[in-house]
């Protein structure tokens, strides 16, 4: 009998944690409150503050992404939802203790580890991730006072995907128009006083294999002040395999070949007047950062690799003797992120940095799910995470049906907030993350942009005492 | 004059959607709306259509049209929409973002698709 389980008979009500207030967890969340008319949600957040990336690290000058926002909202409005912020799991409540006042776990806390290059000198100054890059000018509060020096002419980023075009884009954007979105203002002061000239964006293989989408390469292009530089050797061949490619595929490599050897009169007329530029550089693995005398950076030095593979869009990169040194100030490091174990009690593979899991069940434990970049790995926009979202609370409420979670009456957060009461755990909820909201936005308006957000821990508990 | 400027306003076709199990939803849509307002405007219920508010900034407005029917389409897709599309699931040569297209008079009857949201394989960031 179905209705036993879900029918809006008996009293029953299942009640399921989310880890992270992301697009997984809100997405995930949604779909559960749809699927499910008693089931309640609580959303656990590690910052005071939601919407992980998609505060932290859509960039500024793309606000239209942000309105994702508005639905997460009115999903934490939801009668049946309520967003817990300010709680680490794994720190502040464990696992064990989720275990034992939730139906079902949602695990959907992201990836927010940074990979690394481990070569020498990747320890020098001014050698930054470009995670962490994002989270400074986006007002990450643990990357609030990175430490960059923008008074070098040349940066290098290394990474063919959207987040080293994103960090490039930043950095070559005049701060005129940096100044109207939600950057954070001690970026753009930073970023005012840039000497930066010239970006190269350096990638291990070819230009069929960038991960970067097409979006992303036609703002770089059309970029103000600023001149796109591919080289015609390094793109000359694809023009003649485009019409093989699927279509996503084939419109990029088609823009990339024009670029790089057949741009037109508006590009031209366009980049001669750029006092800016950015190059797209190939088949380079950086093996050395060098420094001179003062512990600068001097260059990246990198060798040449080929493409090796049949099948043309999968080659891979191998490294033949030659090797360029390329002179620069600022080395951006954008080769990937990952996910880190929070807890024992949560399988980990980390390998690839992932919770192994089918379909979003994490393998091995009941009751335990995975949603987003925690259990994807860092791939894909926003859409790819949503379709994982619906698809993990789907599958919760029909593991429910089906009787593979069974259905005891559980505590929900009554059995967890006492816990961070006695260690004197501040928790954030819905209405005093609104209050921050106001805050910003009324400080962003004193300024001229859309908000000016808080980077301090403190100051956001503070802003969730004032009087509404 | 202004009252038939308002009447035309007002005017309306039927346009159907068919989701993704199957379901034909009609819609009564104002002529000059974009599809996506249509979705909205009825209470149309597909899951996360229209993530980015019509702003061209994802491609979750998404629909599949008919070959006859895309043709008849008075505007062709800019290079930002196409841009957008390259990155929907279960794209095809007549898929268009329902935010960019204008409802017409044409449009009487119109039957477009929702396609199917399945996750597939994509390169790192
Ligand atoms: C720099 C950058 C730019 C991007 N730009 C775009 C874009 O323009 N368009 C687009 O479509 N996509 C963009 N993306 C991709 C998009 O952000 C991701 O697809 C999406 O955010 C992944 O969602 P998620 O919920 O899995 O992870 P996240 O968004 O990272 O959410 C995870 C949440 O979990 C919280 N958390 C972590 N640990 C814990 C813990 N122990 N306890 C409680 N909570 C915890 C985090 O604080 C965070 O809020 C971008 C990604 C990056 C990195
Ligand atoms: S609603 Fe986002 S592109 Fe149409």
């Amino acid at each position: 009998y179905r209705r036993l389980y879900c029918g809006n008979s008996g009293d029953f009500v299942p009640h399921v944690a989310v880890i992270g207030s992301g697009p997984a967890g809100f997405y995930t969340t949604q779909q559960l409150l749809k699927a499910h008319p008693k089931l309640k949600v609580d959303i656990y957040e590690k910052l005071p503050i939601p919407f992980g990336l998609v505060r932290y690290g859509v960039a500024p000058d793309h606000p239209e992404v942000k309105n994702v926002i508005n639905t997460f909202t009115q999903t934490a409005q939801n009668e049946r939802c309520n967003f817990i912020g300010n709680v680490s799991i794994g720190t502040d409540i464990t696992i064990k203790h989720l275990q034992k006042a939730y139906n079902a776990i949602v695990l959907s806390y992201g990836a927010d580890a940074d990979r690394k290059l481990d070569i020498p000198g990747e320890n020098l100054p001014n050698v930054i991730s470009a995670r962490a890059l994002v989270g400074w000018y986006n007002g990450l509060p643990q990357d609030r006072n990175l430490e960059v020096d923008l008074s070098c002419d040349t940066a290098v980023v290394l990474g063919h995907g959207n987040v080293a075009l994103d960090v490039a884009r930043i950095l070559l954007t005049p701060t005129s128009t940096l100044s109207k979105t939600d950057i954070s203002n001690h970026a753009l002061e930073a970023l005012s006083k840039s000497n930066i000239k010239k970006v190269y964006v350096v990638g291990r293989r070819g230009p069929l294999q960038v991960s970067f989408t097409i979006k992303e390469l036609r703002e770089m292009i059309n970029l103000e002040d600023c001149r796109t530089i591919i080289e015609k050797e390094d793109v000359s061949f694809i023009g003649s395999l485009t019409e093989e490619l699927p279509r996503p595929r084939k419109r990029l490599t088609d823009l990339l070949y024009k670029t790089g050897c057949n741009p037109t009169d508006n590009n031209l007329i366009h980049w001669s007047k750029a006092i800016r530029e950015w190059q797209l550089k190939f088949l380079l693995s950086p093996t050395k950062i060098v420094s001179n005398n003062d512990n600068r950076i001097d260059s990246v030095e990198c060798v040449k690799n080929r493409l090796e593979g049949d099948d043309i869009l999968n080659q891979k990169a191998v490294s033949t003797d030659e090797t360029v040194q390329i002179k620069c100030g600022l080395v951006l490091r954008s080769i990937g992120y990952k996910s880190i174990p929070i807890d024992d009690a949560i399988p980990f593979d980390q390998k690839r940095g992932v919770i192994p899991n089918e379909n979003g069940r994490v393998t091995g434990v009941t009751g335990m799910y995975c949603s987003g970049w925690v259990g994807s790995g860092p791939v894909g926009v926003i859409l790819s995470t949503m379709s994982d979202g619906f698809n993990t609370g789907k599958l919760i409420v029909s593991d429910m049906n089906s009787g593979l979670i069974p259905n005891i009456q559980k505590s929900g957060k009554d059995g967890i907030l006492p816990i961070l009461r006695e260690k004197g755990v501040n928790v954030v909820d819905f209405k005093s993350w609104e209050k921050i909201n106001k805050v910003e936005v009324g400080k962003g308006e004193e300024m001229g942009k859309p908000r000016e957000k808080l980077t301090d821990i403190q100051q956001m508990l503070d802003a969730t005492q004032e009087k509404s | 004059f202004s009252s038939t400027a308002a009447k035309h306003k007002t005017e309306r076709v039927k346009v159907h959607f068919i989701d993704r199990d199957g379901n034909k939803l009609t819609a009564n849509a104002k002529i000059g709306d974009n599809l996506l307002d249509v979705i909205i405007e009825n209470d149309i219920d597909i899951d996360g259509f229209g993530a980015c508010e019509g702003t061209l900034a994802c491609s979750t407005c998404h629909l599949i049209f008919k070959q006859a029917d895309y043709d008849k389409l008075p505007d062709t897709p800019t290079d930002e929409e196409l841009d957008m599309l390259d990155l929907a699931y279960g794209l095809e040569d007549t898929s268009r973002l329902g935010c960019q297209v204008i409802v017409t008079k044409d449009m009487k009857d119109l039957e477009v698709s929702v396609p199917a949201a399945v996750a597939d394989a994509r390169g790192p960031v």
